[in-house]
């Protein structure tokens, strides 16, 4: 329906140069749109170009204007809505530290094992896993690890690329 | 190396000449002595000294609107900077091209708290089209002609260059305009041809069509508004304008219907409620425009050609959304309806002009014509007969005052009309009118003010002073901030919370000691008098205390959160169901 909340994921390639990033962040603030994650780094160093991921919600007239805000800024040189333009793939890397000993330890490295999450940190009483996959893979782990003694998550927010030959 | 280098200062007046710059308004202070000492060493760039930094932006709108060319500021850091910031906000909501060149402290002082210190690129983001902060000199030319290219391309808007002290001191290399090609800034201006085809059927095969312009005719320019004119004479069509699009077709013709929204005619909302197809060129459904967006224009099919993007299905879904400048679009539309022998539908336009007449019979800017006091748009009126076939332009300032000249004071070129529409800026019409006067030398302009919004600005008599700038700021004098007033009236039980003029200077003594002429009219006989005198006076400002009925209300009127067919004429509506709760909380 029109009114109908839903949710994409918007790559963004901008100039970078300072305050870019405050002008995507202040555009949302400022005009009251939800941001679910948003990560930025540069992808291309030559050209100074930084690639913004963005993951936000609202109904079909908002996500139009945030394209549409988004397009405007003057250092923005493309937006792509990955959600409308076909498949992609969607990933996060989270940085999960357990703590804790005997059966909870051997119960949360077996099932770091079937996520396929990698052991970056050691301790006699403690473990830090690294796991990429897609965002509802990391929070399943991340609610498992909440039984087995979580102290703390880091999560970097979903990174996504269209799927097939086709650049961006 | 043969290339001669400048100092930051220099590059500056530089780019500034070699952008068309031939005056500047600004203010100096600490951080932009290097620049206002390069001004000195120089006589072809003109500075107009203001006496606030905020009139300084606001003068150069007025520029920039009367001319269609790019406005010039010029202010220091800190207090400099957040003092422009209405300025830049209001020629952003208005879409006017601004060059906002702002000192700032010595690069190695930055975020240290210095003095005079603000984060200007930080402060002013949202409310310019973009800023730029010059950390380097080599990169100052390029930087100055991409704000003038970001500033006067797609939808014009203000552009903010941050220039540290110590880059205006240091030695660079200048690169010409022609050198420098923006990275990623590309606004569409020529729309899609298909979409543009199916408009042109569309407006064909209309049986109540409505024209609907903006302010986006008037930034496409003096061509554009001759093609929209032409357009309209072709297709036999109403049309109505917002507030920002007066003067982009002619109001002494009778296919014009008046201004549209919260003050506009009868005939043009109801048009606009009516119809069955909305050529939207140029306007963006505004909230003052809309009124109530579930009950706006509820049976028509709708055309929206503006050049930003975000404007399209912003606040009103439309059928044909057509990207590109308000210009080029029109001329593809001439081309088109010729090409393929387009005609109206005669017999339907008939029975919809028939319907048209109709609403227009009702009068609808008809007032209480009386002897016994000086009726706010009798003054109007006289002033409309006064200026009749002489060159002359119109600022205004905000309320009451400004929906009056809106309604009384007709517009048959661009460019003509300066008021503040988006952002509603007291304070703007005084300024603005020393902006339009100084481009325009020899014709008329003319402030229509509130006493209330006069105070906001009034030290820029000063500046039209010294310049000799003869602006006219003919002030309505009702000593309430009538709008204000006007709602409290009708929305809060008159309880006239804060909005009396109280202590009010004497206007002409005012102007006296500023050694201008003041006038006063406080009966109808006089209104004639002051006019004809106050047009005589070319030498200097001259102010003229306009004494109006403190009681009248501006009508019509649709209340906020009601529809096009809920106007109210006049003070015998009932106002007390005229606004349901949720259009209370409405600005």
């Amino acid at each position: 329906m029109e009114n109908a909340i839903e949710k994409h994921t918007i790559a963004v390639l901008v100039d970078n140069e300072p305050g870019v990033l405050a002008r995507v962040i202040g555009l949302f603030s400022g005009r009251g749109y939800n941001i679910e994650s948003l990560t930025v780094a540069e992808v291309n160093n030559a050209d100074h170009l930084s690639r913004i991921t963005l993951v936000t919600s609202g109904t079909r007239m908002i996500i139009e204007q945030i394209k549409a805000q988004l397009g405007r800024l003057v250092p923005v040189h493309r937006v792509h809505d990955l959600t409308d333009e076909g498949p992609s793939v969607e990933r996060e890397l989270a940085l999960v530290k357990v703590a804790g000993t005997g059966d909870r330890r051997i119960e949360a490295l077996r099932l770091a094992d079937i996520f396929k999450a990698k052991v970056v940190d050691a301790t006699l009483t403690s473990f830090v896993f690294e796991l990429t996959g897609t965002t509802e893979q990391v929070d399943d782990f991340v609610g498992l690890m909440t039984q087995l003694g979580l102290v703390e998550a880091s999560r970097t927010g979903v990174v996504a690329m269209s799927k097939g030959p086709a650049a961006f | 190396m043969s290339e001669q280098k400048l100092t930051g200062a220099q590059i500056v007046i530089k780019a500034l000449k070699d952008q068309g710059v031939d005056i500047i308004f600004g203010y100096p202070g600490g951080a932009v002595l290097p620049i206002y000492d390069a001004l000195f060493q120089q006589n072809d760039l003109k500075h107009v000294l203001v006496r606030h930094e905020q009139a300084a932006v606001h003068a150069a709108e007025g520029y920039a609107r009367s001319t269609g060319k790019v406005g010039c500021v010029l202010v220091t850091s800190g207090p400099g900077a957040t003092n422009a910031v209405t300025g830049l906000l209001d020629a952003l909501c208005d879409s006017i091209p601004i060059v906002c060149l702002s000192g700032q402290v010595p690069t190695h002082l930055i975020g240290n708290d210095a003095f005079q210190e603000a984060d200007t690129t930080g402060i002013t983001r949202p409310c310019t089209k973009h800023n730029y902060l010059v950390k380097d000199v080599d990169s100052l030319a390029r930087t100055l002609h991409e704000a003038f290219y970001v500033a006067r391309s797609g939808r014009p808007g203000p552009v903010l260059v941050d220039i540290p002290k110590d880059v205006q001191f240091a030695d660079g290399s200048y690169v010409p305009p022609a050198e420098v090609k923006h990275k990623t800034y590309r606004p569409q201006v020529k729309a899609e041809i298909a979409r543009i085809e199916e408009a042109v059927e569309l407006i064909a095969n209309a049986k109540r069509p409505v024209f609907y312009t903006g302010g986006g005719v008037i930034n496409a320019g003096p061509f554009a508004a001759k093609l929209l004119t032409q357009f309209v004479k072709t297709t036999g069509y109403p049309i109505t304008s917002t507030l920002m699009g007066l003067g982009a077709f002619p109001a002494s013709d009778n296919q014009w219907l008046g201004m549209v929204g919260m003050h506009g005619t009868y005939e043009a909302n109801l048009a606009m409620y009516e119809c069955d197809v909305m050529i939207n060129i140029g306007a963006r459904f505004d909230d003052r425009v809309t009124g109530k967006l579930s009950a706006f224009s509820p049976g028509s099919k709708k055309i929206h050609v503006d050049i930003d993007p975000s404007s399209i299905n912003k606040n009103v879904a439309v059928d044909i959304p057509i990207v590109g400048d308000c210009g080029a679009v029109l001329e593809d539309m001439l081309r088109i309806w010729k090409a393929r022998a387009k005609s109206p539908d005669k017999a339907a336009l008939k029975e919809w002009w028939g319907k048209v007449e109709g609403w227009r019979a009702r009068n609808c800017l008809n007032y209480n014509r009386t002897e016994s006091v000086i009726k706010p748009q009798y003054a109007l009126e006289r002033l409309r007969e006064a200026l009749r076939g002489k060159d002359h332009y119109i600022t205004t300032e905000v309320g009451q005052h400004q929906m009056w000249a809106a309604q009384f004071l007709p517009f048959d070129q661009p460019n003509r009309w300066m008021t503040s529409g988006g952002l509603g800026t007291m304070g703007y019409g005084l300024p603005a009118a020393i902006g339009a006067q100084l481009a325009h030398p020899d014709a008329i302009v003319v402030d229509v003010s509130g006493e209330a919004s006069f105070l906001m600005n009034m030290q820029e008599i000063g500046t039209a002073v010294q310049y000799r700038a003869p602006v006219k700021i003919f002030i309505l004098n009702n000593q309430y901030m009538g709008m204000v007033r006007q709602w409290q009236e009708l929305l809060h039980g008159s309880r006239y919370s804060q909005s009396y003029s109280e202590a009010l200077p004497d206007f002409v003594k005012l102007a006296e000691a500023w050694g201008c002429v003041g006038l006063r009219a406080t009966t109808v006989a006089e209104v004639d008098q002051v006019i004809e005198k106050m047009l005589a006076v070319t030498d200097r400002p001259c102010i003229v205390d306009i004494a109006v009925d403190q009681k009248e209300n501006c009508f019509p009127m649709i209340p906020g959160g009601k529809a096009h067919n809920e106007i109210l004429f006049g003070p015998d509506d009932s106002p007390s169901d005229a606004t349901p709760e949720d259009g209370m909380v409405l600005v």
